[in-house]
């Protein structure tokens, strides 16, 4: 049956604002101005602020005065440990990242631009509650102030690493510092924290649960079953999107952030959705701190869009001036959570630039210190775990197939 | 242009990166003409499809990172500005979505070739795989199918972790209804995948990306030759079909038949020569259908057979290729049948060439086996 006269149809394929030698163009990005979104009781209803799901809520202005209802009004005691840890994970950052280059890592990935998220978000909730990361939180990590060498540690696989040289590099593993184990498998660890929220809801504990998911993965059938039980169970758990604009090479478009915005995916799942400034550190904080209220009093699940920008390449396989403009992080309009939380610190006069070049200078020994003890151990190849233990804890006991494979090896 | 062979231990030693490769080399293909270049495997895949863009517009090709920047591994590389936008694309990050509107594509019409970006992420696609690909022919009584290729670099030896070195074939090889292709050189990649795109049924095409650039032997200390100093590198430029469920003797010999595909054809050659074993090595190049008359013929020849693969041991296509050989030619054997493979273990990070099968492993289980006679 061919219907003559309707016009042929034409298969729409999104492509961003700009590509690479193009400017960087972000005017059709929508955001309210610090201070202008309201701030609704933690047991309002989904519907009743759906609109918050398409707003941006944001604490910082441009001259760096924290304005409006979601104030978090943090000691200055706070804001300098954030600012501190954020420093930190940057500068730990740099170190590995050369590390790869220099051939002591096989990869690496970098959260440049990002570092509000998880610092805040690892600063607030304890450590008894469980973060499900991605392999960007690593703030988290610095931000509780796990040890910076075990992480190398890890990175470099060597004879020390806490995960026994089984995991690719940065895929951290802490249940004491709430760091639950990273898959490299996008997405599977969002369902996982709405089974272990309501694990605590089922046995009356007190604990809840936190993900995070990149925008790119969303489009992950597991971020939907999450939010499916989430909302039927009423999980205590926080589901953080964390929209960076990228994966790797495909802009947020092309997972759907061109038709809606990322929050607004919990509207039609029932779960309140709230749209943060993602790069500035204290509406990181106050929107965390409403959705743990919301989750600790058993009002169930919130969904948070951290909405940034990755500065850096994807990780060290990748190269961001193939597909996007090369100027594109520096023309972002929330600018840089390090800088914007600094210059708060300064209007306030909590914080200075002798201050600051100190706290960058502590951080690089900081980070030299435990560069040097864990390169003392080992780098990738130099040092291992035995090789024993790549047949240990397959199972809770060794089977005759791994005893046999084993003395096949020899060890 | 110039040739780069990543993933060497001197080579991670200058920071190559095991998420992805970039050749940085523009792919060779060309849609026009009949000549002959040397390519590597991903120039070779990539001409597959771009000449079989050129001549049917059927055919497109999509998957993460694929479309504007060509893939992770670069295999689908200017293929949307040959082919355009609505031809060659990027999709969202849902391997599940992926394989489903092939699926629906392929029963509208269209050939599909979709891109899984690892092998290891090929789960989630799973059940749209398996229980609806497969089936479509045959729970429509032939009236919907699925014509479609998923491809996918799989299998170990670039320090990809856990999630970046699987080796899942046999979860396809026992689905009914799926044809399971794994070339091992530029040559056949690019005939058995343009078979593949032809195929009107689904094909799981897995890549091994530890040859993407050069013939890895599994000598990790040893320098790698690069794929143009081999003759299965001198690849047509215009379209050639090598045929699905044809293996390949990669080399004649007397003593003992070693079954092997993808990336652990090469091991088994190295393997071969450092035991001085007059071994025929046989190159599977599609497990389902499987050339078993082939396979059969060798056997009865040599009287000796060890397999070799990269996935585990238990349940892997090893398991199967045994026992077929024992069916057919057990009157003929002088010794057991071995198999070297990986361990029952997830892929470890720091203990890829322990875990990896390489050329010492299989030389000497070809001793054992030889020596193992009656
Ligand atoms: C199931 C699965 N599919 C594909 C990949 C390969 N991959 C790794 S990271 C990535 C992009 C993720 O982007 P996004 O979710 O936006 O997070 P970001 O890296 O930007 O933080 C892809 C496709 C994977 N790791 N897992």
């Amino acid at each position: 049956m061919n219907k003559k006269n309707s016009q042929p149809l034409s298969l729409r394929v999104p492509e961003p604002s700009g590509r690479p030698g193009d400017a960087p163009d972000f005017s059709h990005l929508q955001m309210d101005p610090a201070g202008a979104v309201e701030r609704p009781e933690v047991g309002s209803t989904p519907y009743a602020m759906r609109d918050l799901a398409f707003r941006l809520i944001r604490v910082l202005d441009d001259a760096g005065q924290a304005v409006g209802p979601w104030n978090p009004r943090l000691d200055p005691e706070t804001l300098r440990r954030g600012l501190k840890a954020m420093i930190l994970t940057r500068a730990f950052d740099d170190r590995m990242h050369r590390a790869h280059r220099q051939g002591k890592t096989s990869f690496y990935m970098k959260c440049t631009g990002e570092e509000a998220i998880a610092v805040a978000q690892g600063m607030l909730l304890s450590r008894e509650d469980m973060g499900f990361p991605t392999y960007r939180q690593q703030g988290l990590l610095i931000a509780r102030g796990y040890p910076l060498v075990e992480m190398m540690n890890q990175i470099y696989s060597n004879a020390a690493d806490p995960i026994k040289g089984r995991q690719l590099p940065i895929m951290y593993s802490s249940k004491d510092y709430g760091f639950f184990t990273i898959s490299g498998n996008l997405g599977t660890q969002v369902p996982q924290a709405v089974g272990w929220a309501m694990a605590s809801a089922y046995k009356g504990d007190d604990k809840i649960a936190i993900s995070w998911i990149g925008d790119g993965a969303t489009a992950e059938g597991d971020f939907h079953n999450a939010l499916t039980f989430a909302s039927v169970y009423r999980a205590p758990v926080i589901l953080n999107v964390v929209n960076n604009q990228w994966a790797i090479s495909s802009f947020m478009g092309i997972a759907g952030g061109l038709e809606t915005t990322f929050a607004s995916k919990a509207i039609g799942y029932g779960l309140p959705a709230l749209r943060v400034d993602g790069n500035d550190f204290l509406a990181v904080w106050a929107a965390t701190q409403w959705a743990e209220e919301r989750a600790r009093s058993n009002q169930g699940a919130t969904v948070i869009e951290l909405f940034t920008y990755r500065g850096a390449p994807h990780s060290t396989s990748d190269d961001p001036s193939r597909y996007r403009p090369g100027d594109e992080q520096d023309k972002w309009p929330l600018g840089d959570p390090l800088e914007r939380l600094r210059q708060h610190l300064t209007v306030i006069g909590e914080w200075d630039d002798e201050r600051h070049t100190a706290a960058l200078k502590d951080a690089v020994e900081q980070v030299r210190a435990a560069g040097k003890e864990s390169e003392a151990i080992g780098t990738l190849g130099q040092s291992r775990p035995s090789v024993k233990t790549m047949f240990e804890e397959v199972y809770a006991t060794e089977d005759w197939r791994l005893i046999e494979q084993r003395r096949e090896v020899g060890v | 242009m110039a040739e780069q062979i990543p993933f060497t231990e001197a080579d991670r030693n200058d920071g190559i990166e095991p998420d992805m490769v970039d050749q940085n080399a523009a792919p060779a293909s060309q849609t026009t003409g009949s000549g002959v270049q040397p390519m590597n495997m991903i120039q070779a895949l990539n001409s597959a499809i771009d000449v079989k863009m050129a001549e049917d517009a059927n055919v497109l090709s999509f998957g993460e990172d694929a479309g504007y920047f060509g893939g992770v591994f670069r295999v689908t590389d200017k293929l949307q500005q040959k082919h355009g936008l609505t031809r060659s694309f990027d999709a969202p990050i849902s391997e599940c979505g992926i394989v489903a509107a092939a699926i629906g594509m392929g029963a509208y019409g269209l050939r599909p070739v979709v891109e899984i970006q690892f092998a290891d992420y090929i789960y989630p696609a799973y059940d749209q795989i398996v229980s609806e690909a497969a089936k479509m022919r045959y729970r429509s009584g032939g009236q919907f199918t699925a014509p479609i290729t998923i491809r996918s670099p799989y299998g170990g030896g670039i320090f990809g972790g856990q999630t970046h070195s699987q080796s899942p074939e046999s979860l396809f090889t026992h689905i009914a209804g799926l044809k399971v292709v794994i070339p091992s050189n530029p040559y056949d990649a690019k005939g058995l995948l343009t078979a593949a795109i032809e195929d009107d049924d689904p094909v799981v095409f897995f890549e091994p990306k530890r040859l993407y650039n050069g013939p890895f032997d599994g000598w990790h200390e040893k320098p790698v030759s690069p794929w143009k100093a081999q003759d299965l590198a001198q690849v047509p430029t215009g379209k050639y079909v090598e045929p699905i469920g044809k293996a390949r003797v990669m080399r004649e010999g007397n003593d003992l038949t070693i079954l092997a595909y993808g990336t652990m054809v090469w091991v088994a050659l190295a393997g071969a020569e450092h035991a001085g074993v007059d071994a025929e090595v046989i190159d599977l190049r599609t497990l389902v259908p499987l050339d078993i008359e082939t396979i059969e013929a060798s056997v009865k020849k040599t009287g000796r057979c060890v397999i070799v693969h990269e996935a585990p041991k238990t349940s892997g296509f090893g398991g199967e290729l045994s026992a077929l050989v024992q069916e057919r030619c057990f009157y003929h054997l002088e010794a057991p049948i071995a198999r070297v493979t990986g361990w029952d273990t997830p892929y470890p990070h720091a203990f890829e060439w322990e875990y990896f099968p390489g050329p010492q492993r299989v030389a000497d289980a070809l001793k054992a086996v030889i020596s193992g006679g009656r």
